[in-house]
């Protein structure tokens, strides 16, 4: 069975679309079956459309995705009531201890990122783990800092990495490994970037499951609760009756 | 004494201008060092066995071992002779005569 490659963290600005529509060609190109690119408060509704239109012609998944950097986590719960019908994918950026604490504990983000170049702020300890463990969200990995980073600064990037990764796996919190970039000359095809997840830690058949059914699985559950017919886990209206 | 397992790795090279093949292999020599130290370069047993200037494909030799080693290096390459670049890898295979024909 083929898998289904994707990368959820394309940082081009939807607005050029020049860039994009290169970015999601070069993406099709490489294999890629689902990608996203964050959302920006700024992007119509048309702009969106064209987007996804942008992806279909080439064959692409066009995943929706915002990504979010709450100062509290007040501040990320109104965002979550506010956004999260809306999106197909959230991403919680955690500046602090205590919005990364929020953000492991409500089931309703998917991803968990942490700054790659600020190793102070990197939060995901045992505590984190477990409680993300529990709802279900990722641990997201951008590969890009590996690729532009030098010397020390990737040397501390790649411990903190390391670190995270053995946690994850012990609580069995999945790991989703993106690009992350927004130039196409750091796009990397599929299995050249699971295999930058062998200098944290993953073996292959972990490499390769962080950037296809890891992903993937995410949107599909996702997708899912986001369908009209969708009630709660595991149960779905398959027909409607006819009020009497 | 023990033979040792190899690979071969058809790489596709996306360069601005035309690298030599020396260039080529310069870089992917400082990738691995960066990345491994000297130590872990020595355990490769890493070789440049073909270099297509046209196409840019290039063709490494690897010890099994070492496979995952060079192959997260490759993927940190960024420049090839002071221009932009990244670095593909086609296929691998365990003979020369298998990576040719999947080439093909």
């Amino acid at each position: 069975m083929t898998r289904a490659f994707a990368d959820l963290h394309l940082r081009v600005n939807p607005k050029d679309q020049r860039a994009t529509q290169q970015l999601v060609t070069k993406a099709a190109r490489f294999g890629y079956r689902l990608i996203s690119i964050p959302f920006t408060s700024k992007l119509s509704e048309a702009e969106l459309t064209q987007l996804k239109t942008i992806c279909s012609e080439v064959g692409v998944d066009f995943v929706s995705r915002a990504d979010f950097h709450p100062r509290s986590e007040n501040d990320l719960t109104h965002f979550l009531r506010k956004f999260r019908r809306r999106f197909e994918v959230i991403c919680v950026m955690c500046d602090s201890k205590e919005v990364a604490r929020q953000a492991a504990k409500d089931r309703r983000v998917d991803l968990l990122s942490f700054p790659s170049f600020d190793y102070h702020k990197r939060f995901f300890d045992r505590a984190e783990a477990e409680l993300a463990s529990c709802s279900l969200a990722a641990l997201e990995v951008d590969v890009k800092p590996l690729l532009i980073l030098e010397g020390p600064s990737r040397v501390r990037l790649l411990m903190s990495l390391r670190r995270e990764v053995a946690i994850a796996r012990e609580f069995r919190v999945p790991i989703v490994v993106s690009s992350g970039v927004a130039e196409e000359r750091l796009m990397r095809l599929p299995r050249d970037l699971a295999s930058l997840a062998f200098l944290f830690g993953l073996d292959e058949a972990q490499a390769l499951n962080a950037v296809s059914t890891s992903p993937a699985a995410i949107v599909r559950r996702n997708r899912e609760k986001l369908s009209k017919r969708f009630v709660a886990p595991g149960i779905t209206v398959i027909k409607e009756g006819k009020s009497s | 004494m023990k033979r040792v397992k190899r690979r071969y790795l058809a790489l596709q090279l996306e360069c601005e201008g035309i690298p030599t093949e020396r260039e080529f292999i310069d870089a992917v020599w400082a990738a691995v060092t960066k990345l491994y130290g000297e130590v872990g370069a020595s355990l490769t047993g890493l070789a440049l066995i073909d270099f297509d200037v046209e196409r840019n494909v290039a063709v490494l030799r690897v010890s099994l071992a070492a496979l995952n080693i060079l192959r997260a290096s490759l993927a940190t390459i960024t420049s090839v002779g002071g221009k932009e670049a990244a670095v593909q890898v086609l296929g691998i295979s365990g003979t020369l005569r298998a990576l040719y024909a999947n080439a093909k």
